[in-house]
């Protein structure tokens, strides 16, 4: 049975990421309980925010073991959002150098402008570099909101599903076997959030 | 690409929707929640809640900061998208508050010029993605003048220092709001954005003056602007906010394409 479980390390978007799930009828809940994780067929994890603030919380609240257990073993279907995708990257340079959990190897670095300001705040689109699930039905017609200034570098560029335009591209969704990134914010991006939310929801 | 954005903005005065005029009379537009459920449906690429209730002349301040917090709090479940709220904001504690109750970015005004260290501080907590400072503009004969407190008061810093001193301290985007034409639908006033933009390196958004949909289109055409913003010409007709973003696609500017949204 399809249920969602989301990941909660004090993150300020916890509750629009549940409004999503729950928006699209699915079961879902906000919860670190081992045993809810277990019982979950999906993961998420949401993020705004700092990446060292981000990590921190992550390992002080999270029952990481399980969680690793669940994604690595049992192979369930985990989406990372915005700093909840970063944080799969092995180090992040924002404001020093800090590590993250590994799980993709790259390195979480500063978008490069010039003329754009920092942070990338609105509405863009995606071009798709590989062909996924996840992406099923989401064409460049198709906009997402962003707000962010820093950018997930892919150490292997064949986790790339997705780069959007910034003066540069970046990635914008990243997927290594069940595990998937998006640097945007589904639960902020009306009907295209909800058709990646269902996407996500179908992989099992 | 980056799209540029149209954002409505929801005036709410004692627990009420209204309409405003010069930010001096308004007019009453009845429940809240029916027309805010029915503009978060309308495609719109941002919502700005703005709680104008004036403190010194309301019958029950507290009941109406709670009517407002509550329809935040409502229309943050079914919107799915960016929500911005603003109005007596003086404290840390006023932005935390409000976060909780669902919304994603703050505005503010009169503490800029009350708490110079405000801006820096808040941007520090809460990232500067969360911070927006609205600047009202008013001309008075010659002079292109500052007002905060709802247009009541003049500040004297000088405009130019404004800017500098917002955007230095961190501020993520500025809502310039140009009183002379709030209501009055004779356009934006686009000189007057000019000549304040060469003063801003972040993204900012305008209001007040949008009478039809082509002056949208004049803000994208003849301004750097990110974003227009607009009140009261969204609500007196069904579906605007979809009408408004469809004339703006098909004369070719770079917003989102509309969809009707089954929300």
């Amino acid at each position: 049975m399809t249920k969602v479980c989301i990941l909660n390390y004090g993150s300020g978007n916890v509750k629009s990421v549940l409004n999503l799930f729950e928006s699209i009828n699915v079961p879902v809940s906000i919860s670190n309980d081992k045993k809810e994780i277990e019982r979950s067929s999906h993961l998420v994890l949401p993020g705004v925010g700092a990446f060292k603030a981000a990590m921190e919380n992550i390992k002080k609240w999270i029952p990481l073991e399980a969680v690793e257990k669940e994604v690595f073993e049992k192979k369930k279907p985990f989406l990372g959002i915005c700093v909840g995708m970063q944080v799969m990257a092995s180090n992040s340079l924002e404001f020093g150098n800090h590590l993250g959990l590994n799980w993709i190897p790259g390195t979480v670095c500063k978008l490069a402008t010039e003329s754009l300001p920092l942070p990338h705040i609105g509405w863009n689109n995606l071009s798709s570099r590989k062909k996924s699930g996840i992406l099923d039905g989401i064409d460049e017609e198709l906009d997402f909101y962003f707000v962010h200034s820093f950018k997930y570098e892919l150490r292997n560029k064949d986790f790339l599903l997705a780069t959007t335009e910034y003066e540069e591209n970046f990635p914008s969704v990243i997927n290594k076997e069940n595990l998937y990134g998006v640097q945007f914010h589904p639960e902020k991006s009306q009907i295209a959030g909800k058709k990646l939310a269902m996407n996500f929801l179908k992989i099992r | 690409m980056k799209k540029k954005r149209v954002l409505a903005v929801l005036l709410i005065k004692d627990g009420v929707l209204v309409q405003s005029k010069k930010f001096e009379r308004y007019q009453n537009l009845g429940n809240p929640f029916v027309a805010v459920k029915r503009l978060s449906e309308w495609a719109s690429d941002e919502l700005i809640y703005l709680d104008i209730t004036d403190q010194n002349n309301s019958l029950d301040f507290e009941q109406s900061k709670k009517s407002f917090l509550d329809i935040v709090n409502q229309v943050s479940k079914s919107a799915l998208m960016p929500i911005t709220v603003g109005g007596g904001i003086r404290t840390i504690g006023d932005i935390e508050e409000r976060l909780a109750f669902g919304a994603d970015k703050i505005c503010i005004n009169t503490i800029i010029f009350e708490d110079k260290g405000f801006i820096e501080q808040s941007a520090r907590k809460f990232g500067s993605q969360c911070i927006v400072a609205s600047i009202d503009i008013k001309k008075v004969g010659d002079d292109v003048l500052i007002f905060s407190e709802k247009g009541k008061k003049l500040i004297k810093e000088n405009p130019f220092d404004i800017f500098k001193r917002i955007q230095d301290d961190g501020v993520g985007e500025i809502f310039l709001n140009f009183i002379d034409r709030d209501g009055m639908k004779n356009g934006y006033d686009i000189d007057l954005i000019n000549k304040f933009s060469q003063n801003i390196k972040i993204p900012y958004i305008v209001c007040g003056g949008a009478g039809q949909w082509s002056d949208f289109k004049e803000i994208f055409d003849k301004t750097n602007a990110d974003a227009a913003a607009a009140a009261n010409i969204f609500h007196h007709i069904d579906q605007s906010m979809y009408l408004a973003k469809n004339y703006l696609f098909e004369s070719g500017c770079n917003v989102r394409k509309p969809q009707l949204l089954e929300i």
